[in-house]
C-alpha cells in the first residue's frame, strides 16, 4: 500500500519537474482561471488564517487583545509575551516556562530518532536481504499492529517499564517511541532495500562480506535519502506527541507539548492569550522548520507514514 | 559456507536473528502480547491495580450504560462522519484543482500541507483561540455591527464536536490532497486526451472515469483517515478538554481518565477492547481485500 503511494508520490514529483507540456496555455484572465486561481488563493488564506492570527496574537500587549480584534495585525509590537512564554509561564507550582519542556523534547526526539531509525533500518535490511523463516510472520504482524489503537497496549507496557525501572523516564518514553516508530519506518526500509540491485548483495557476498559488512559498507551509503526522509518523518512525529509524554513522563520530564498544554489549559490565574499564542508558535516551530526546509522529502515522508494514520 | 558441515538451522543467518531481536520482541511481546494481556484483563474486576479476579462480561455491560461511554461513541460517529465525507470531497477538489497544470503548484501545495506538520494540541489551541466566543470569529463579527451573530461552538454542548471536527479537517486534509494528488498523477494522460477527443465534460471524465480508476488510492485513503479517526485524542485535550460537562468526550479519552484517574483499570480495558474491535471491523476486511488477493494471483 505505502510503496505504492511512495512511488506514485515521488514519480509525480519527477512530472512537476519536467519542462512544460500539457495544452496551449489560455489567455491569463480567461473565466476558467479566474475561477481556479480565485478559489485556490481563497482556500490558501484559509489554511494561513490560524497562522497569521497566532503570530499577531503574540506581538500584541494584553490590553491590546482585549479592545481590538483578533485579526487585526498589532498597533505595537511586542516580544514579552515570547520571553514570558519561554521562560516564565506557569504549569502548577513551576514558572520556569516552556523551555523546560522543550529541552526535554530534544532529550526525548534526539535519541529516539537515533534509534529507532537504527532498529528499524537493521530490521528492514534483515528483511530484504537475509530473510530467516519466520521473518514474515513477525513483519505482518508488526504492520497489523501499527493499526491497533495506541490505548490498548498502553498499559501493559507501563507494567513492563515499571518492571525494568523505567516507568517515568526519558529513556522509557525513547524506548516506547522506537517500539510504535518501528511498523513505519521497517516498512519504508524493507521496501527501499528491496528495490536495491541484488547483484549489489551478491557481490558484497562473494567478497566475504558478513550481515555487518555489507549493512554499514555498502546499504547504509547507498540509502542516505530514505534515512532522511526517515529522520523528517521521525523528527516531527515523535515532536508531535503527547498521548506517550503524558502517559509515561513525570511532570518533571514532560516533553513540550503536554506543557504546552497544561499552560494553556490551566485554569488557575487570569488568561494571557498573548503567552499561550507565542507558546503555541513555540511549540509548532521545530516541526514547522523541518517542513518547510525539507519540502518535497517532507511529502514523501507522510506518503510513506501515512499507514500510521 | 565452505565447510563440509552444514550448521544448524537455528544458528543459520545467525546475525539477522540477532538484529530482528527488537523487531520480533516489539511484534510478540508488546503488539501481540499487550493485546491479548488488555483484552484478558477487560474480563476482570481490576480497580487500582490489575487483578485476575474474573466477571464476565460486567465490565462491558457498565460501560455500554455508562452515559459517557455513549456520548463518546455518538462523538466519534458524528466526527467520524464528517472527517471521512469531508476530507475525502475537499481533499480530492483540491487535489483536482492542484492537477489543472497551474503555476505556483508548489506554493499552493505547501501552503494546504503546513498544517499536517503541526502537532494536534497546537491545532486545537489556535482553533480553540480563534472560535473563543469573546475575542475570536464570533467576537469580530459582533463588533462589526451583526451583534445577534451566533457561532460559539465550543460552548455549545450540542455543536461542540462540529467545532472540534473544524480543526481536525484544517489540520489533516492536506495529507488527503496530497495522496489524491499523487493519485490522479498516476493517471494516464492519454485517458484525458481520450475524454477530451470525446468531448466528455471534465466533470464527467472525472466522476465516471478518473475516480473509479482511483479506487485503490480512495481505499487507502479511507483506511487511513478511519485508524486515525478512532484514535483521535489530542485534539479534543487541548480544544475543550472533553468539555462543556462531558459534551466532546471521545473514546480515547475516556479510556485514559478511567486507566490513569479514575484508577478503574477494568473500564479502561474494557473500553480499548471496544476501540480494537472497532478498527478490526474497518481492518480485517481491507487487510483480507490487500492481502488475500494478492495471494490468489
Amino acid at each position: 500500500m505505502s510503496d505504492h503511494a511512495l512511488s506514485a508520490t515521488s514519480s509525480n514529483l519527477r512530472a512537476g519537474a519536467s519542462g512544460p507540456s500539457g495544452p496551449k496555455p489560455r489567455h491569463m484572465f480567461s473565466r476558467r482561471n479566474i475561477f481556479l486561481y480565485g478559489t485556490l488563493v481563497v482556500v490558501a488564506l484559509y489554511y494561513l488564517l490560524p497562522l497569521y492570527v497566532m503570530v499577531v496574537t503574540s506581538l500584541k500587549g494584553m490590553p491590546e487583545i482585549r479592545l481590538g480584534n483578533i485579526f487585526s495585525p498589532p498597533l505595537e509590537i511586542t516580544f514579552e509575551p515570547w520571553v514570558k512564554a519561554w521562560s516564565q509561564a506557569c504549569t502548577g507550582l513551576n514558572c520556569d516556562g516552556l523551555s523546560r519542556g522543550f529541552w526535554n523534547s530534544v532529550r526525548i526526539t534526539v535519541p529516539s530518532v537515533i534509534l529507532s531509525i537504527a532498529i528499524a533500518s537493521v530490521n528492514g535490511y534483515a528483511l530484504a536481504n537475509w530473510r530467516f523463516k519466520g521473518a514474515d510472520t513477525f513483519f505482518i504482524i508488526l504492520i497489523v499492529g501499527a493499526f491497533i489503537p495506541y490505548q490498548v497496549m498502553i498499559y501493559p507496557i507501563v507494567i513492563i517499564l515499571r518492571e525494568i525501572g523505567l516507568y517515568g523516564s526519558l529513556t522509557g518514553l525513547v524506548i516506547v517511541h522506537s517500539i510504535f516508530g518501528m511498523p513505519i519506518l521497517t516498512l519504508l526500509f524493507r521496501n527501499y532495500f528491496t528495490s536495491m540491485p541484488e547483484e549489489l548483495f551478491r557481490a558484497a557476498r562473494v567478497d566475504g562480506a558478513g550481515f555487518w559488512g555489507i549493512y554499514l559498507r555498502i546499504m547504509l551509503p547507498m540509502s542516505l535519502p530514505i534515512f532522511v526522509v526517515a529522520i523528517i518523518l521521525q523528527v516531527t512525529g515523535i515532536w508531535n506527541d503527547f498521548l506517550f509524554g503524558v502517559v509515561y513522563t513525570r511532570p518533571d520530564t514532560y516533553p513540550m507539548t503536554v506543557q504546552l498544554n497544561n499552560i494553556v489549559n490551566s485554569v488557575q490565574g487570569v488568561k494571557e492569550y498573548n503567552v499561550n499564542m507565542a507558546a503555541t508558535i513555540l511549540t509548532g516551530l521545530v516541526p514547522l522548520i523541518v517542513y518547510f526546509i525539507s519540502g518535497k522529502l517532507f511529502v514523501r515522508g507522510i506518503a510513506a507514514g501515512a499507514v500510521k494514520g | 559456507m565452505s565447510k563440509s558441515e552444514r550448521p544448524s538451522q537455528l544458528f543459520r543467518n545467525l546475525n539477522a536473528k540477532v538484529a530482528s531481536i527488537p523487531m520480533i520482541l516489539t511484534a510478540m511481546v508488546v503488539f501481540v502480547g499487550g493485546t491479548a494481556w488488555t483484552v484478558l484483563y477487560s474480563f476482570t474486576n481490576s480497580k487500582l491495580l490489575p487483578r485476575l479476579n474474573f466477571v464476565g462480561l460486567e465490565q462491558y455491560y457498565r460501560l455500554w450504560a455508562t452515559p459517557r461511554w455513549l456520548i463518546s461513541i455518538e462523538n466519534l460517529l458524528i466526527y467520524g462522519v464528517i472527517s471521512l465525507v469531508f476530507s475525502l470531497v475537499i481533499g480530492f477538489l483540491l487535489a483536482a484543482l492542484l492537477d489543472q497544470k497551474i503555476r505556483f503548484e508548489d506554493t499552493f501545495r505547501t501552503i494546504f500541507l503546513y498544517p499536517f506538520a503541526l502537532s494536534f494540541i497546537v491545532t486545537g489551541l489556535v482553533w480553540q483561540w480563534l472560535l473563543n466566543p469573546d475575542f475570536g470569529v464570533q467576537g469580530v463579527v459582533r463588533s462589526l455591527g451583526w451583534t445577534s451573530f451566533d457561532f460559539n461552538p465550543l460552548y455549545n454542548s450540542s455543536i461542540v464536536i462540529y467545532g472540534i471536527s473544524i480543526a481536525a479537517l484544517w489540520q489533516g486534509t492536506g495529507l488527503i490532497m496530497c495522496l489524491m494528488l499523487a493519485g490522479l498523477r498516476g493517471i494516464d494522460e492519454d485517458i484525458w486526451k481520450a475524454a477530451r477527443v470525446d468531448g466528455i465534460p471534465m466533470w464527467k471524465t472525472y466522476l465516471f472515469i478518473i475516480i473509479p480508476m482511483m479506487r485503490p488510492v480512495f481505499i487507502t485513503t479511507l483506511v487511513i483517515i478511519a485508524s486515525g479517526i478512532v484514535k483521535v485524542y489530542d485534539l479534543v485535550v487541548a480544544q475543550t478538554s472533553g468539555g462543556p460537562g462531558i459534551a466532546s468526550e471521545v473514546p480515547a479519552k475516556y479510556v485514559y481518565d478511567y486507566m490513569f484517574f479514575a484508577q478503574n483499570l477494568g473500564q479502561g480495558f474494557a473500553a480499548s477492547t471496544m476501540m480494537l474491535l472497532s478498527v478490526m471491523i474497518v481492518i480485517v476486511p481491507w487487510a483480507y481485500l490487500e492481502f488475500g488477493g494478492r495471494k490468489r494471483v
